[in-house]
């Protein structure tokens, strides 16, 4: 096995990995991870579409009986808007290796996703129909769930991060490719639910 | 981009010292090596192609005569379902994608492994489970509505059988889209520094094409099985037209990823082709760049034709117009293949090995197959032969005279390369003869009966049909059997088979460098591109400065 000091000249010589086995190569799971989130994003993709197929085809969307609310979910909205940019000042402060400061935005990005969920929550709790009511509750539950069901797990990534960063040292300003990985999926989750809240909240309105 | 600035230390730690080699059971086990899993792949595949192949075969025996004396209807619902299911989503696929794509990809371009091993491990132990539940749905009747999976059909029968039938998709979905992230990042990320775009071997070329594929399409069938199962099980209404819902909208979402899926099942075999083509023609493969890029014009293309499925489902004019010229426009870079694999064989110092053998085959079969695809893609004869058997025969020629022939011919090229062992040439022959009469006799009288209006999908057919089926049906058996001399030349060479030197085919591409089988990491020290990988013929020797390829001498020039 080749030392680390020799490894590290051996990748500064090129772009691309090579000439090393698998642990000593670049690390490529922010490209993996991009990559998947573009397949992801084609099954909400399918989720939307079919969405808006069944509301072109009805007379009238969302019918009668099961009106969305708007308030809460603009609420929830800025919430989960206002998060990317608080797990952002998390990204920021790693990079200057300031772990405690990355712990306290990663944090507070967390109680917003939990926040967020329990709005969702509250939401369902309270509008009144269930997923079986009609094809809109159907599609709207189907979609809000699928979403909520991805901040959950954004909330176990930051959190995973979280339980990671109390062992000294494990993340520095070189080295913390989990955290960026937790952030990308945040702001996925993010960009998601402006969509969906484009298609089920405002196109309601019109 | 981020990624390319984090140094090294940001890696897991390492893991522990790899052995130098695989113990048997090391291959049972969740084994990072892309090898293992390669093997893995092709093994369990090959397992449910025999049970697939088992169910046409009892539907064959059904068909023999107009009645159904055989078999209960409802079992032979379960059947035509279940062995189009195996047949796709744990044969063909896992076989050529995963089984090649992941024992080749790394070898042909020089790099330790996949980029991320253990993920290459997780997507491979997705296909069991997912495989008993299939299995297990027969005991819940199976699923009826055939791999389709229309509703109402689908949601009015069988429903635990079907519900397990979507888990199992839903299941190995998720596998082909781990294994596409894989093969992506492997492809562009892990090459040896020396080789460029233009000298990746034309199979990774076309794993790329078919990564790129399945990352576009298979999210959208999952979308749609999801939608499928909440209708079954939670009441939901979205392919209920009673309550509002829509069924076509159920067989866009399907076919959105299911068109592409015959190019999931197809463009390895390209590669596969374009692999055994110059090494067994002794010649230069003609047309690198067009074959290469002819594949990513199929992935692009193929995503928008998948319409061409519904012309009999209500779909306005409009649609069938722009399905049938965007299906018709697929031909030109197929085309573009056959033609780059022809002028490849002509004038090349032809070795009839079984390899070589299957590959031209292949030629054949799939051009035929491709002809009657250019007739169905046109809306206005489609129409005509909707759900006929002529449907039947068209995708057995392309799926098996062209995917099945494919994953053969890559089993007999590579077979020293991963067992360390050659093969019995005659026995190969003896196969491939009997595959070859076994798919004609088979697949040919079906056009005639779809032409003359049999529908697919049937146990009990009219009179009139009975001849051409038990001709169908004798080939089937005959297809059958053609497992037997298969079978027993794998298995006896694999253990007693002579050993294979690193390179007995004088390939150039760089799995030909390393020992046969190759050692836990692939190479010593990796090979070093200096030419293409094709250059046959001009007196060129082996490449490469990799310590096991340096014996390997190339013939001297000819032709």
């Amino acid at each position: 096995m080749i030392d680390s000091a020799q490894t590290n000249e051996l990748i500064a010589s090129s772009d691309d990995a090579h000439g090393l086995s698998d642990h000593e190569h670049h690390d490529f799971r922010v490209f993996g991870l991009l990559t998947f989130l573009f397949s992801e994003s084609l099954m909400f993709g399918g989720f939307f579409a079919t969405f808006l197929v069944l509301r072109g085809a009805a007379a009238q969307w969302p019918p009668e009986e099961t009106e969305v609310e708007l308030l809460l979910p603009a609420i929830n909205t800025i919430i989960l808007v206002s998060s990317s940019f608080v797990i952002h000042l998390g990204d920021d402060a790693i990079k200057k290796n300031d772990v405690k400061g990355m712990r306290l935005w990663y944090a507070v990005t967390a109680l917003m996703g939990v926040v967020f969920l329990g709005g969702q929550l509250y939401e369902y709790l309270t509008l009144g129909y269930g997923l079986q009511t009609n094809l809109f509750a159907n599609c709207f539950y189907l979609t809000t769930g699928f979403h909520g069901l991805h901040v959950l797990v954004g909330v176990f990534l930051i959190l995973g991060v979280l339980w990671r960063s109390r062992r000294e040292g494990h993340y520095s300003d070189t080295q913390h490719v989990g955290i960026e990985m937790a952030e990308i999926y945040w702001h996925f989750v993010d960009i998601i639910w402006i969509i969906l809240f484009t298609l089920i909240y405002i196109l309601a309105l019109l | 981009m981020a990624q390319a600035q984090i140094p090294i230390q940001s890696m897991p730690p390492m893991p522990p010292e790899m052995p130098k080699a695989w113990k048997w059971y090391d291959y049972f086990t969740f084994n990072i090596d892309h090898k293992v899993i390669g093997i893995q792949y092709l093994v369990t595949a090959f397992v449910f192609y025999l049970i697939g192949g088992l169910m046409a075969l009892v539907m064959r025996a059904e068909l023999s005569t107009p009645d159904p004396d055989v078999l209960d209807p409802e079992l032979y619902n379960a059947l035509l379902t279940n062995h189009g299911t195996i047949m796709i989503f744990m044969w063909i696929v896992p076989a050529a994608i995963g089984g090649f794509g992941n024992y080749l990809v790394p070898l042909m371009i020089g790099a330790r492994d996949m980029a991320f091993p253990r993920l290459n491990a997780l997507a491979f132990w997705m296909v069991p489970p997912a495989a008993l539940l299939l299995i297990g749905s027969f005991f819940f009747g199976g699923a009826q509505s055939g791999w389709t999976a229309y509703p109402p059909l689908s949601e009015i029968t069988a429903n635990t059988a079907q519900s397990m039938w979507i888990l199992a998709i839903v299941l190995v979905g998720t596998s082909s889209i781990l294994g596409a992230v894989n093969f992506v990042v492997t492809i562009m990320k892990m090459r040896v520094p020396s080789m460029s775009w233009d000298e990746i071997p034309l199979f990774c070329w076309a794993m790329f094409a078919t990564s790129l594929l399945a990352l576009f399409s298979t999210p959208v069938l999952a979308a749609g099985l999801v939608l499928l199962f909440f209708d079954i099980n939670f009441g939901t209404a979205f392919f209920k037209p009673e309550e509002g819902g829509d069924v076509v909208l159920y067989q866009h979402l399907f076919w959105f990823y299911s068109h592409p899926a015959v190019y999931l099942m197809i463009l390895p075999i390209f590669g596969i082709m374009s692999e055994v083509i110059p090494v067994h023609a002794r010649k230069p493969i003609f047309g690198y760049k067009a074959i290469a890029y002819s594949s990513m014009a199929i992935c692009f293309v193929g995503l928008f034709v998948w319409v061409h499925h519904m012309f009999t489902s209500g779909t306005p004019g409009w649609m069938r117009l722009f399905f049938t010229i965007s299906t018709l426009i697929v031909a030109v870079p197929t085309g573009v293949k056959i033609f780059s694999w022809v002028a490849t064989l002509w004038g090349g110092k032809i070795r009839y090995t079984s390899a070589m053998l299957f590959a031209i085959g292949l030629l054949a079969m799939f051009v035929f197959g491709g002809l009657s695809g250019v007739t169905l893609g046109t809306s206005s004869f489609d129409i005509h032969v909707h759900d006929t058997y002529y449907v039947v025969a068209h995708f057995h020629y392309v799926l098996f005279g062209g995917s099945v022939f494919g994953i053969y011919a890559g089993i007999y090229h590579w077979f020293p390369k991963i067992t360390g062992r050659m093969y019995n040439e005659p026995l190969g022959i003896v196969h491939f003869v009997m595959t070859f009469i076994g798919t004609n006799l088979t697949f040919l009288p079906m056009h005639s009966l779809g032409l003359h209006g049999m529908p697919r999908r049937v146990a009990m057919y009219d009179p009139q049909f009975q001849t051409l089926n038990q001709l169908c049906t004798f080939g089937a058996f005959l297809l059958g059997a053609s497992i037997l001399p298969f079978f027993i030349n794998m298995v006896w060479s694999w253990i007693n088979g002579p050993e294979a030197t690193s390179n007995p085919w004088n390939g150039l591409t760089l799995e030909w460098t390393t020992d046969s089988p190759p050692i836990v990491e692939n190479w010593e020290t990796l090979p070093t591109v200096t030419s293409g990988p094709y250059e046959y013929g001009m007196g060129k020797t082996l490449p490469y400065l990799g310590i096991n390829g340096a014996e390997v001498a190339e013939e001297s020039a000819t032709s």
